[in-house]
C-alpha cells in the first residue's frame, strides 16, 4: 500500500487510487465540481489542483489535478500551498463571472474569500459550468444523446442540432448528476419532458406509479436481454414480490 | 516492382540517377501552394506544352517538372533552370517561349525576370547567390524545390530512402535509436523534447500494438513549414516514419494532416502509394521481414488537435480534446497503446541523419540544440518565405541578411516567434542565437517555427490582443482557466485598445496570466498567456500609455489615434486624399491638405502613402482636451 505525506500527515491508500481519494482519506477537504465517483475522472474544473513533490526532487514541485494523478509511494502533497490557493481562486473567480447566479458557485467562491468576481460578469448568466458530468454520465449509460458542442467560448452542452435528441431515453441521469441543477425537466404520472423531448411513462401494474419512460424500459430490456415487461413493475413492487416469494419459501421448509 | 534486396535497392537508385543524367537541362517550376496561388500551374503547363511541341526533350534533353515550395513565395511563381542555376521570379505563361528561346536555347539571361536585391537594386542571376538562399542550410527541406513530389524515382535519385536502407540492412533497432540520440535531434514541433528519448521509451514499453504518428496539424498563424515539407517532399516524411517504426517496433502509423492542406494530402497519398509499390512501406519492407504501413487522417480544422493528446483522441474518432497526461503517450497513447508522435519536420530530418550520420547533424547548431531548423519568415520584412538555418543563427542574421531588413526600412520593433504559444522578442535581443533554450529564456518559444517580424507601426498591446482573439476561439473549452481565462483576458484587452483601460489592469492581467499558466490542462492553455506576458515584459510602457494616457504609441489602435497633416511638410501631392477610404481629407493639388477628425476612421492609409512623411499621428484625447 503506497504511503503518502499529505499536508504533513502520513496516509496509506490502495494501489491504483488517485490522489483525490488519498487527500480525502487523510481528512482534508478539497473542492471539486467535475468529479463523480461513478465516472472516470476528467480534469476539467481544475479546482482539485495540488502541489506534489518527492524528497529527491530537491524542492522542485509540480502542480497536478489530484482527481487524475495516480498515487505513488513517497509522494509529498501540499493541498493549500500559496500558488495552489491563488490558482484555485482565479478559477473560482472566473467561474463566478460565468455563473454569477449559481448558488453552488457563489458559496464555493465565498468560502475562498471571493464575494464578487473581479472579471466581467457574464451578460447572459448561465448556471452551466461545462463540467461535462451530464455528457459523461450519458456516455457511460451508453446512450450518448447529448454532447459538448463547438469549442472555446462557443462551447455548450446540447443535443444534436439543438433539437429533441432522438437517442435520449429520458432517464434524467444528466439532470441528477448536474452540480448546479441547471438541466430543466418536468416529470409527472403521465409524461416526462427533458431536452425538449416528450416521453410517455410506464405505470407499475402493481402500485400504479409512473416510474420509468417507455424508451428507458425498451433500452434496458435490449441491453440486458430481458423482456420489456420486466421493467413494467417498479423496483419497490419487485422487492415486495420478492419478499413474498422468499416468505413462501421459508414456509415450505 | 517491390524492392526486396540491397542489390535491388542500389540498382533502383542507379537507374533513377541514370535517368536524371539524360536530362541535360531541367526547368523546375515551383508548384507549392504559394506559387500555385500566383498561377504557377499554368506556367508549368505552358513549359510542358512548348517543350513537347518543339521536341526539345529529344533534341536538347530538356525536361520540365513541377516541384514543391522553393520558399521564396513572395516572388512567385518561381522557375529555376538547371544546371545553369538561374532563378526567374514572377514568371507568367507568356514568358515561357522567351525563356525557352533565349535562356535554354541560347544561354542568354532575361534580366527583367531576375530577382532584384532591394539592398543594392542589382539583379541576381544565380539561385544560390540570392541572399535569401545563400545564407540557408537545408536539411529537412533538402529536396524541396528540387524534386517532383509525385515521382519517387526523382526522390530516389536525390538520396531518398538511403537512410532507411542503411537502418534496415545494417542496423539493429537499438542502434537506430542510439544514432538518433547521438545526433541530438529534438522535436521540431516546438517543445523540443529529445526525439530519441521518446523512441527509447516507446521501444521499452510493453504492448503488441504500437503506433508511430506524424503531426501535420500545423496551425500557428503565419507558419507553413510542415505544409511545404508534406507537399514538396513527402518521401522524406515517410522515410523518417518507417525508420522510427523500425526503431520502436511499431507496425502501424498515421499522418494527421489538417484539412486546410489539400495539396499535402494529395502528394502524400501519391507518395504512400508509390512507396508501397516500391517496397518501402507495407509488408516485408525491402525484403527484411519488417512490416509497417501508414494511413492519412485528415483533421477537422481545430488548432488544439495539434496538441498530442487531442490529436490522438481525434484519431480515435472522438472529439479532439486534450486529456490530462500523467502517463506518457509512449506508454499509453493512441488507443492506449505505446505511441510515438513527432512533427513533420522531425520525421523529415531522420532519414538524412541515418544516411549522413549523427556526427554531421550534431556538427551544426548549438550546445543543446543540434542541426537546423525551418522557419516561416513573415511580417514586415522585405523577403518573406520559408527558410532553414543552423540552430544558433542570430535573429539579426535572419531578419536583416535573409529577410533583407524591414519593409520601407522602418525601425524594427519585435519579432514574434512560436505562434500563439510564443512571445515577442524585442530589438535589444536581436543578437540572440535562436535555439530552444534561448527563446524560452527570452519568454518566447521555438514553436512551429513561425517568425512574424514587426516594425514600429505595430502596437504590442494589439498584437497580444490578436493572439488572444485567435485562442479564445481555438481553445477546446474543456478546462476553466483556459476557456474562461482567455475570454476575460480578451475582454480586458478589448478595453485597453478602446481607451477603457483602468489603473490596476496590468496587475489583473498578470494575476490571470499566472492562474492560466498554472491551472490549465494542456500546453495550449498553459502557454496561452505567453503573448501577453512577453509583451508586458518588454513593452510595459506601451501598456501604461494605453491605460494612463489613453494613447497608442504605435499609432495603430484606432480608438486612441488621430492623424494630422503637417503644413511645413505637405507638398499637396494629393496621394493621401486618394488613399483615404472615407474621404476625410480635403485639399487641392499642390496645396495643404487637411484631415477632418470627425470623418476620419484612423486607418492610417494616409500615413502609409505620404511620400514626404507629412502625416503625423497623435493621441486622440488631445483633440477633446483642446476642445475642453
Amino acid at each position: 500500500m503506497p504511503a503518502l505525506t499529505i499536508n504533513g500527515k502520513t496516509v496509506h491508500v490502495r494501489e491504483g487510487a488517485y490522489l483525490l481519494e488519498a487527500i480525502r482519506k487523510a481528512g482534508f477537504s478539497i473542492p471539486t465540481l467535475c468529479n463523480h465517483e461513478a465516472l472516470e475522472p476528467w480534469g476539467g474544473c481544475r479546482l482539485c489542483l495540488v502541489d506534489v513533490t518527492r524528497r529527491e526532487w530537491d524542492g522542485w514541485k509540480k502542480m497536478v489535478v489530484s482527481c487524475m494523478f495516480p498515487v505513488e509511494d513517497g509522494l509529498v502533497v501540499d493541498t493549500h500551498s500559496e500558488r495552489v490557493v491563488s490558482t484555485r481562486k482565479v478559477v473560482l473567480d472566473l467561474l463566478l463571472a460565468r455563473c454569477p447566479e449559481a448558488p453552488v458557485i457563489q458559496e464555493l467562491a465565498r468560502a475562498h474569500g471571493i464575494e464578487q468576481t473581479s472579471y466581467k460578469p457574464n451578460p447572459e448568466p448561465t448556471d452551466c459550468i461545462l463540467c461535462g458530468l451530464c455528457t459523461r454520465v450519458c456516455d457511460h449509460i451508453g446512450v450518448s444523446a447529448i454532447s459538448s458542442v463547438d469549442r472555446g467560448i462557443g462551447r455548450e452542452i446540447a443535443p444534436p442540432f439543438h433539437k429533441a435528441p432522438p437517442d435520449c431515453i429520458g432517464c434524467l441521469a444528466c439532470a441528477e448528476v448536474c452540480p448546479t441543477d441547471c438541466i430543466p425537466y418536468k416529470t409527472s404520472d403521465s409524461a416526462r419532458t427533458i431536452w425538449d423531448k416528450k416521453f410517455e411513462m410506464v405505470r407499475c401494474p402493481a402500485c400504479g406509479r409512473a416510474h420509468i419512460t417507455e424508451e428507458q424500459s425498451a433500452y434496458y430490456a435490449d441491453r440486458n436481454g430481458v423482456p420489456a415487461s420486466y421493467f413494467e413493475t417498479c423496483d419497490a413492487c419487485k422487492r415486495k414480490e420478492q419478499a413474498a416469494t422468499f416468505a413462501g419459501l421459508s414456509l415450505a421448509r | 516492382m517491390a524492392i526486396e534486396t540491397r542489390k535491388q535497392f542500389e540498382k533502383a537508385v542507379k537507374a533513377a540517377v541514370d535517368k536524371q543524367k539524360k536530362h541535360k537541362a531541367e526547368i523546375l517550376v515551383c508548384c507549392g501552394t504559394g506559387c500555385l496561388a500566383n498561377g504557377s500551374a499554368k506556367v508549368a503547363e505552358a513549359f510542358a506544352e512548348q517543350i513537347e511541341k518543339q521536341g526539345m526533350d529529344a533534341s536538347v534533353g530538356l525536361f520540365s517538372k513541377k516541384t514543391g515550395c522553393h520558399g521564396f513565395c513572395q516572388q512567385g511563381p518561381l522557375v529555376s533552370i538547371q544546371p545553369r542555376g538561374v532563378l526567374y521570379n514572377k514568371v507568367k505563361p507568356e514568358h515561357v517561349p522567351e525563356i525557352l528561346e533565349k535562356t535554354v536555347a541560347n544561354g542568354e539571361v532575361i534580366q527583367k525576370l531576375l530577382y532584384k536585391n532591394p539592398a543594392d537594386r542589382k539583379r541576381v542571376e544565380q539561385y544560390n547567390e540570392i541572399p535569401f538562399y545563400k545564407n540557408q542550410t537545408r536539411v529537412a527541406m533538402r529536396n524541396i524545390g528540387q524534386v517532383d513530389p509525385t515521382d519517387i524515382e526523382d526522390a530516389l535519385a536525390r538520396g531518398a530512402y538511403a537512410g532507411l536502407a542503411k537502418a534496415l540492412f545494417e542496423m539493429k533497432p537499438d542502434q537506430v535509436v542510439d544514432e538518433v540520440a547521438a545526433s541530438g535531434l529534438r522535436g521540431r514541433g516546438g517543445a523540443g523534447f529529445a526525439t530519441a528519448r521518446k523512441w527509447k521509451a516507446a521501444r521499452k514499453a510493453e504492448g503488441d500494438r504500437k503506433f508511430v504518428l506524424c503531426n501535420g496539424d500545423e496551425g500557428d498563424p503565419g507558419a507553413f513549414k510542415d505544409r511545404s515539407i508534406m507537399e514538396g517532399d513527402p518521401h522524406s516524411v515517410l522515410e523518417g516514419m518507417v525508420i522510427g517504426a523500425y526503431a520502436v517496433g511499431a507496425h502501424e502509423g498515421f499522418i494527421y494532416v489538417r484539412d486546410e492542406y489539400p495539396l499535402a494530402v494529395v502528394n502524400l497519398t501519391i507518395a504512400i502509394d508509390q512507396a508501397r509499390k516500391s517496397g518501402f512501406l507495407g509488408k516485408n519492407i525491402l525484403g527484411t521481414g519488417f512490416d509497417f504501413d501508414v494511413r492519412i487522417s485528415r483533421g477537422g480544422g481545430a488548432f488544439v488537435c495539434g496538441e498530442s493528446s487531442a490529436l490522438m483522441r481525434s484519431l480515435e474518432g472522438k472529439t479532439g480534446e486534450p486529456r490530462q497526461k500523467y502517463i506518457h503517450a509512449t506508454d499509453r497513447g493512441l488507443f492506449d497503446c505505446p505511441t510515438v508522435l513527432n512533427n513533420v519536420e522531425t520525421w523529415a530530418d531522420v532519414g538524412t541523419i541515418l544516411d549522413r550520420g549523427s556526427k554531421w547533424f550534431a556538427s551544426m547548431g548549438t550546445d543543446k540544440s543540434k542541426g537546423t531548423k525551418a522557419f516561416s519568415l513573415v511580417g514586415k520584412v522585405k523577403n518573406t518565405g520559408l527558410i532553414e538555418l543552423p540552430m544558433g543563427t542570430t535573429l539579426r542574421h535572419i531578419i536583416y541578411d535573409i529577410g533583407g531588413g524591414i519593409l520601407k526600412d522602418r525601425p524594427f520593433k519585435a519579432v514574434q516567434t512560436g505562434g500563439p504559444s510564443g512571445g515577442c522578442v524585442p530589438e535589444s535581443l536581436l543578437d540572440l542565437p535562436v535555439d530552444y533554450e534561448k527563446l524560452t529564456e527570452a519568454g518566447s518559444m521555438m514553436g512551429s517555427g513561425g517568425m512574424i517580424v514587426m516594425d514600429d507601426r505595430t502596437c504590442m498591446v494589439d498584437v497580444a490582443r490578436y493572439f488572444l482573439s485567435f485562442l479564445v476561439e481555438e481553445s477546446c473549452g474543456k478546462c476553466v482557466p483556459c476557456r474562461e481565462g482567455l475570454k476575460q483576458m480578451l475582454a480586458i484587452f478589448d478595453d485597453l485598445v478602446a481607451g477603457r483601460g483602468k489603473p490596476g489592469d496590468v496587475e489583473r492581467i498578470e494575476r490571470l496570466a499566472e492562474g492560466m499558466r498554472l491551472g490549465s490542462l494542456c500546453e495550449l492553455g498553459k502557454s496561452a498567456p505567453n503573448p501577453v506576458t512577453s509583451t508586458l515584459r518588454y513593452f510595459r510602457d506601451e501598456y501604461v500609455a494605453h491605460i494612463e494616457h489613453k494613447a497608442c504609441p504605435a499609432g495603430t489602435c484606432r480608438d486612441l489615434t488621430a492623424f494630422e497633416i503637417l503644413e511645413e511638410a505637405c507638398n499637396g501631392c494629393h496621394a493621401c486624399a486618394k488613399a483615404c477610404p472615407v474621404d476625410a481629407i480635403a485639399g487641392e493639388k499642390k496645396k495643404l491638405h487637411v484631415i477632418d477628425h470627425e470623418t476620419c476612421i484612423s486607418c492610417g492609409a494616409c500615413f502609409d502613402v505620404c511620400p514626404t512623411d507629412a502625416v503625423r499621428f497623435f493621441p486622440k484625447v488631445e483633440i477633446t482636451q483642446e476642445v475642453v
